[in-house]
C-alpha cells in the first residue's frame, strides 16, 4: 500500500512533537514533509531565555537534530515559508515555488511576537524575543552597548531582562500594569518578585505606557505617555504573542483569534488540522508547552486513525525561569464572590503561598519563594481536588517527607512532557536507572524546563529504596570519591600520603583537582596526621582561613584581634580606635564571644591594619579555638567561687591556633549562674565551691544542644589536661566540619569519658596535641613579615580606566 | 567605530601562586585573574551572578572556582555556572609574554 502523504507547516516544538507521536504509533504509515521558516532544526524555544542568561548554549537546545529528520525519512524544507494552500487539490506552495501534495496537513505555525504599533518601533536596536536570531542579536548588542529597556514585565520580558543583566547591561523594565506578571500573579506575589529582581539589579517603570521609541536610525531611548523619557541602546519588546494565522486566513480556513479546531484538533476544512500556539480550542489559545504537547498527542492518534481521548483544554501553569527566583502560578489566581483563598505569607523568609478554592475544590495557586509544592498543587488543580485533600497533605507532611510519596502514579511530574510518577517509576525499575540524567534520557521527564528535577530525584530515591539507603550509610567525603572519612584517613596513615593532590591521585578521585568540599578536608586530615612535617596548603583553605580575616558579602573583611578571656585594657582600646579611624572602619561591633570586630576593611589593607593593631589574631574565622568567654569571677563578683577569668585566659593561651575539624568555642563561669553560658559551648567549665565541672558538646547555634557533664576536677591544671585530651580526641576522630555537638552525640559521651579518664590515654593525647601546638606561628605577624605572601595573596592590581574608542 | 583591543599588563607569572586568584580592577571593571594548577591563566568577571560574591577569593579546583559566599561552582574557562545552579559571568582573554601576564580588553 502506498504511503499517505503527511505535511507539516511549522518546524517548531508543537508540530514536531506531534510527528514524533505519530511515528511512535505508525512508523511506516506516512511520507512526511516538513516546512519551517526558521533555518534551524526543531529547537527548544523555552530554553532561549536560558541561552540569554548564559546557562546553556544554542547548540544545546536542539531537540531534533538534522540526523533525526534523515533517520525518520522526513523531508525537511527549512528556511522556507508556505505561502498558499490549494485546499481543493490538496497542494501547498512555498515561497520558493515548491509544490507539495498532501493527504493530511497539520498547521503548526506558532505565534508571532506582538510589536507595539508606536512611532519608532522600526528603529535599529528594537527587537522581539522569540527566536534564535533575536537571542543572537541581543547578545551581540550587549557586547558594545550598556543600556537595555525591556517593554513588558511578564514572563518573557523578565526572563529577557535577567539575561541582559547577565550579559552585563543595565536593564530597565517597563510594564503597563502596576505590578509584574499581572496575568499570573496577584499584587502581593508581584511586589515580592519586584523586590527580589530589584535586588538583582533590575530597574522598573510600572504603570507606564510607552508612546515612542526615540532616536534617529539607532534607538536612543523611550518616551512614555506621561512625558517621561529614559535612554536605551537596545529595546526588547516582550508585550505578548499572537497566533500566526495570516496564511491560513488568506486560504479561507476559519480563524477567530487562532485557527479554530475541535476536540481532535481538526479545523473546519477536511484533512487539515492545527496544533500548538496557532490553534484556538474552545476559545482558548495556549502559549505554554505542556498544553501543546497534550494537543500533539491527541492529534497524533487522530491522524493515525485511532480512537483516542478528546482534548478538553488545559489548566495553565507557569514557572519563571530566573535563577534564584522561585515563582509558580496555576489556574485561577484572583478571589471573587465564590472563589476564596488560603494564604500564607512569611515576610521573614520571603515566601508566599496562595491556594484558591472554588466550590470547595482547589482551583488555582500562586507560590513565591518556595515552589516545592507546585507539582502537587498542579495535580490537585487538574483533578479539581477537594480542599480536604489539600489540607490533609499539608497536615500529615513532615518537613523532610518529599511530596512524591503522597502522589498517585497518575500524577504528572513533568508538566512540560506529560510524564507521570508511574512512568518514571516503571522506567527506573525496568531499565535499572540510577540518575536524573538517565531518567531524562529515557522518559523525557525534566527535558524541557527542568523544573521537576528535584521531584525526579525524590522518585529515584524512593524507588531504589534499600539500594539508596545502603549507599547512604557510607557517607563519602564529597562527590569526587566514594571513600568515607575513616577510609581516607586510614589510607593517608597507611600509605604515608603527604599532599592533597597525592591523596586524590593515589585514592582514585574522579576529579583531577577535587572540589571545595574535599580540598579543605584533606588539608585538615593531612595536617592532623603529620602536624610537624605537613606544609599547610593555603590554596586548599577557605578564603577566611587563607587570608586570616572574615569575608563579608561586599568582598571586604572583618578583623577580630585576640583579647584573651574577653579581657581588654585602655592601650588595646586606643589602638583599635586609632585603626578604626585610620582605615575608615564601617562598623565596630562587640561579638558574642566577647571580642571587638572591625568591619569593612579592604583586603589589601589587612596586613597594615594588623601591623597597626599589633595584637595577635583572634581567629574569628578559623576552624580552631575561637574564644574562651568568661564571667567576672571571684575577684569582683559577690557570687563568684573561682577565678574564671584566670582559667579562661590560660585555656585560650594554651590551645589557640591549633586546627580542629570545626570551630571550637569555650567558656568559663565562676558559679552555676553560668553568666559565660558554659552550657552551650563545645567545652564549658563551671566553677563550684572547691571544684570545676567540665561540660562538652554544647551548641548555641544551628544545632541547639545542652552540653553534657564530662567530669568534675579540683584544680585548674586538671581542667587544662582534660581539655587537651578532649580536643585531641576530637581532632583525631571527628569528620571535618563536624561540630562537637554532633560528634559527641554520634560517639556518645560515655566513650569520651572512657578516654579522658584513662590516665595513660590522657597523657598520650596531650603529647600529640603539644606536638601540633609546638609548630604554630602567629599568622598575622607571619604575613606582616612576608612580602611574598602579601604580594601573592593580598595585593590588588588597579589600572585606571582605559580609553577605548 | 570598531574597538581596538588593548593588552594590559596586570601581573607576572612568578608573583601569582597556583590555584589562587588576584583582584584586577581596570577602570570600573573588576576582574578575577586565576593561575590554574596546570599553569594556565584565566580571567573572569569578579562577581558571582547569585549574590555578587567575589569569585577571586574562591577555592580553585581544575577549571572551576567555588564562590566563597554560597559555593556556586563556576567555570573559569567559559564563565558558565555549573548545575544545578544557572547563570554565567564574563570571561576575558589572558596572554602570557616573557613571564608577564596581560589581560586583553
Amino acid at each position: 500500500m502506498a504511503k499517505q502523504k503527511l505535511a507539516l507547516i511549522g518546524n517548531g516544538m508543537a508540530g514536531v512533537r506531534c510527528i514524533e507521536e505519530i511515528l511512535k504509533i505508525q512508523p511506516e504509515m506516512f511520507e512526511v514533509t516538513v516546512f519551517g521558516s526558521e533555518p534551524h532544526p526543531n529547537y527548544d524555544r523555552i530554553q532561549l531565555s536560558n541561552v540569554l542568561q548564559g546557562a546553556t548554549t544554542i547548540d544545546d537546545i536542539t531537540i531534533n537534530d538534522w540526523n533525526w529528520y534523515k533517520e525518520n525519512n522526513i523531508t525537511l524544507f527549512s528556511g522556507e515559508t508556505v505561502m498558499n494552500i490549494d485546499m481543493a487539490k490538496q497542494i501547498i506552495y512555498s515561497d520558493t515555488n515548491r509544490e507539495v501534495e498532501y493527504d493530511q496537513l497539520i498547521l503548526a505555525t506558532g505565534s508571532i511576537p506582538f510589536i507595539l504599533p508606536i512611532k519608532g518601533a522600526d528603529k535599529k536596536g528594537v527587537t522581539a524575543f522569540r527566536n534564535i536570531e533575536d537571542c543572537e542579536k541581543m547578545i551581540e548588542y550587549s557586547k558594545s552597548n550598556k543600556k537595555a529597556a525591556v517593554i513588558g514585565g511578564g514572563l518573557l520580558g523578565l526572563e529577557a531582562a535577567r539575561g541582559l543583566l547577565n550579559l552585563g547591561m543595565q536593564v530597565e523594565v517597563i510594564h503597563l500594569s502596576e505590578y509584574l506578571m499581572d496575568r499570573q500573579l496577584d499584587p502581593t506575589a508581584g511586589k515580592m518578585l519586584q523586590r527580589e529582581l530589584e535586588s538583582q539589579g533590575m530597574n522598573f517603570h510600572l504603570g507606564k505606557q510607552t508612546q515612542e521609541v526615540l532616536g534617529e536610525i539607532d534607538v536612543k531611548g523611550l518616551r512614555f505617555s506621561d512625558g517621561d523619557e529614559i535612554s536605551a541602546d537596545l529595546v526588547v519588546m516582550a508585550v505578548g504573542i499572537k497566533p500566526n494565522v495570516q496564511m491560513a486566513q488568506k486560504c479561507g480556513i476559519p480563524v477567530n483569534r487562532g485557527i479554530i479546531v475541535d476536540d481532535y484538533m481538526q479545523t473546519r476544512i477536511p484533512n487539515i488540522f492545527a496544533v500548538g500556539e496557532c490553534a484556538e480550542h474552545r476559545e482558548m489559545v495556549y502559549g505554554l508547552v505542556a498544553p501543546l504537547y497534550e494537543q500533539g498527542k491527541v492529534l497524533a492518534k487522530r491522524i493515525c486513525g485511532m480512537e483516542g481521548k478528546a482534548y478538553e483544554g488545559s489548566v495553565l501553569s507557569t514557572k519563571l525561569k530566573i535563577s534564584g527566583v522561585d515563582v509558580f502560578s496555576a489556574g485561577e489566581i484572583f478571589e471573587d464572590e465564590q472563589a476564596k483563598s488560603i494564604k500564607e505569607f512569611n515576610e521573614w523568609n520571603g515566601t508566599y503561598k496562595k491556594v484558591m478554592i472554588r466550590n470547595g475544590r482547589i482551583s488555582g495557586a500562586v507560590l513565591f519563594g518556595d515552589t516545592t509544592e507546585s507539582n502537587n498543587l498542579l495535580s490537585m488543580i487538574n483533578k479539581n481536588a477537594e480542599v480536604s485533600e489539600y489540607l490533609e497533605v499539608g497536615a500529615s507532611e513532615g518537613p523532610s517527607v518529599s511530596l512524591v510519596t503522597t502522589m498517585s502514579n497518575e500524577d504528572i511530574i513533568c508538566g512540560c512532557n506529560g510524564v507521570t510518577k508511574g512512568d518514571i517509576m516503571t522506567a527506573i525499575e525496568s531499565n535499572g536507572l540510577t540518575s536524573i540524567e538517565e531518567v531524562k534520557g529515557c522518559t523525557s521527564a525534566s527535558r524541557s524546563c527542568g523544573g521537576c528535577k528535584p521531584l525526579v530525584g525524590d522518585i529515584l530515591e524512593m524507588t531504589l529504596g534499600a539500594d539508596f539507603s545502603e549507599s547512604n550509610q557510607k557517607e563519602s567525603i564529597c562527590t569526587c570519591t566514594t571513600l568515607s572519612r575513616d577510609e581516607v584517613v586510614a589510607e593517608i596513615r597507611e600509605k604515608n600520603l603527604t599532599h592533597t593532590r597525592e591523596v586524590m591521585n593515589v585514592l582514585g578521585w574522579n576529579t583531577s583537582d577535587g572540589c571545595s568540599k574535599c580540598k579543605p578536608a584533606l588539608n585538615y586530615y593531612l595536617g592532623m596526621i603529620h602536624p610537624v612535617e605537613y606544609e599547610d596548603e593555603k590554596e586548599s583553605r577557605y578564603v577566611n582561613e587563607r587570608l586570616h580575616a572574615n569575608i563579608q558579602k561586599d568582598g571586604t573583611f572583618s578583623v577580630v584581634p585576640r583579647m584573651y578571656g574577653g579581657v581588654t585594657n585602655p592601650d588595646q582600646l586606643r589602638k583599635i580606635a586609632n585603626v578604626a579611624d585610620k582605615y575608615n572602619v564601617k562598623l565596630l561591633k562587640v561579638t558574642g564571644g566577647q571580642r571587638i570586630d572591625l568591619f569593612g576593611v579592604e583586603k589589601e589593607d589587612l596586613p597594615s591594619v594588623w601591623a597597626d593593631l599589633d595584637m595577635p589574631s583572634g581567629y574569628a574565622y578559623g576552624k580552631t579555638l575561637r574564644t574562651v568567654k568568661t564571667c567576672v569571677g571571684e575577684n569582683f563578683c559577690r557570687f563568684g567561687t573561682q577565678d574564671s577569668i584566670g582559667l579562661g585566659i590560660a585555656l585560650e593561651k594554651k590551645f589557640e591556633r591549633v586546627g580542629t575539624p570545626h570551630k571550637v568555642k569555650m567558656a568559663v563561669s565562676a558559679c552555676p549562674r553560668n553568666c559565660a553560658e558554659s552550657g552551650i559551648k563545645d567545652l564549658g567549665v563551671v566553677g563550684v565551691d572547691g571544684a570545676w565541672e567540665i561540660y562538652i558538646g554544647g551548641n548555641g547555634g544551628t544545632h541547639l544542644r545542652a552540653a553534657e557533664l564530662l567530669c568534675k576536677v579540683k584544680t585548674s591544671d586538671e581542667v587544662i589536661e582534660i581539655t587537651g585530651a578532649y580536643i585531641q580526641h576530637y581532632r583525631e576522630t571527628a569528620n571535618y566540619l563536624e561540630r562537637t555537638s554532633v560528634w559527641v552525640e554520634r560517639v556518645g559521651v560515655d566513650s569520651i569519658k572512657a578516654i579522658t579518664s584513662d590516665k595513660q590515654k590522657r597523657i598520650e593525647l596531650n603529647q600529640r596535641l603539644n606536638e601540633a601546638l609546638s609548630v604554630l606561628q602567629e599568622p598575622w605577624k607571619e604575613i606582616i613579615e612576608s612580602n611574598a605572601i602579601q604580594t601573592g595573596l593580598f595585593q590588588k592590581v588597579k589600572i585606571p580606566a582605559i580609553s577605548n574608542k | 567605530m570598531g574597538k581596538t583591543l588593548q593588552k594590559i599588563k596586570v601581573s607576572t607569572v612568578k608573583e601569582m601562586p597556583k590555584n589562587l586568584g588576584k583582584t584586577v580592577t581596570i577602570g570600573s571593571q573588576e576582574i578575577a585573574l586565576f593561575h590554574l594548577a596546570n599553569g594556565e591563566f584565566r580571567a573572569i568577571e569578579n562577581r558571582c551572578p547569585h549574590k555578587g560574591g567575589v569569585l577571586v577569593e574562591g577555592i580553585v579546583s581544575g577549571d572551576h572556582v567555588f564562590c566563597p559566599m554560597h559555593d556556586w561552582k563556576i567555570s573559569v574557562k567559559n564563565g558558565k555556572v555549573q548545575k544545578p545552579d544557572n547563570g554565567c559571568v564574563k570571561t576575558f582573554n589572558v596572554e602570557i609574554e616573557n613571564g608577564d601576564v596581560y589581560i586583553v580588553l
